[in-house]
């Protein structure tokens, strides 16, 4: 029988640990002041980003960038359109 | 909703960005195939860009600049009137506002008022979006019963996010247009606060 492990997630990426180190890790974090979720029946935790970090992100008024596929998969950024004026529009089907 | 205002205003350096913020690619298919967009339409099934920009509700529009400034924080308009029996919004207000900024006819908002008109994330906030960020992982593993308790416990953490307490009904099995929303939208607007709350200028 594997000893049991922890997967710590953090936006797109997934990192399967042994679940005392896990646990260490998600310590740290929310001493950090990240918001973390924990399910240790399912085996995973999410590290999220501060509110204070995202705020003063925000405030600052510099659009943060990213980068999301569109439906053929292709990676779009924002920097890519520096230079234009930009109409950003979330939607969904719900 | 869009491609008609981007096809106006494309040659003044205009480019319209839309985002899903949808389970599956699958769901914004039919919206992006009847829209035929020759701008970028885009996909966001993790919800990258509500933790980024604190978007709380769809639809959402942010207007940035040249230099990659927001110069119009998060509003709700629509590209149409489409909606307007629903929501008592005008899609005109917004497009007339946009037009006369991109053609630069007139000046988006001021710093200091776009400072004064944004709505920060809180502590709350973002403890919810690392539930929403463990349920949809959850999800995707067909774990549905432990992500559905991780979506309901983001909703409960913050109950102003709809992108959380409705764009998760989906991956709940609930319809997103019925009674359990219905319900959910009565007993908020019956407390005194808005569903949509677009900018006042």
């Amino acid at each position: 029988m594997s000893a049991a492990t922890l997967t710590i997630i953090e936006g797109a990426r997934a990192v399967e640990v042994p679940e005392a180190r896990g646990l260490e890790v998600v310590t740290r974090a929310e001493r950090e002041g990240r918001p973390v979720a924990l399910d240790r029946d399912e085996r995973a935790a999410y590290l999220g980003t501060s509110a204070k970090e995202r705020a003063r992100a925000l405030a600052s008024l510099e659009a943060p960038d990213f980068a999301l596929p569109d439906l053929a998969g292709r990676p779009h950024s924002l920097a890519e359109h520096r230079g234009k004026k930009i109409l950003l529009v979330a939607y969904a089907s719900w | 909703m869009w491609q008609e205002v981007y096809e106006e205003l494309q040659d003044r350096g205009f480019v319209v960005i839309t985002v899903a913020l949808d389970k599956s690619p699958d769901d914004a298919r039919p919206w992006i195939d009847a829209a035929k967009p020759s701008h970028p339409s885009l996909v966001d099934t993790k919800h990258v860009l509500a933790d980024l920009y604190n978007i709380v509700n769809v639809p959402t529009v942010l207007w940035i600049d040249e230099r990659g400034r927001i110069v119009r924080p998060n509003d709700v308009a629509f590209g149409t009137d489409t909606f307007k029996h629903i929501t008592g919004l005008e899609a005109a207000k917004h497009l007339g506002a946009l037009r006369a900024w991109v053609r630069g006819e007139a000046a988006a908002i001021p710093e200091a008022r776009a400072r004064q008109l944004q709505r920060l994330p809180t502590a709350e906030d973002q403890q919810a979006r690392a539930e929403f960020g463990l349920g949809e992982w959850l999800f995707e593993r067909g774990r549905r019963e432990a992500a559905a308790r991780h979506f309901l416990r983001a909703g409960e953490l913050a109950p102003h996010d709809f992108t959380i307490r409705r764009g998760t009904m989906p991956m709940r099995g609930v319809d997103p247009m019925g009674r359990e929303f219905r319900e959910m939208l009565g007993a908020w607007t019956k407390a005194g606060n808005p569903y949509y709350r677009p900018l006042p200028e």
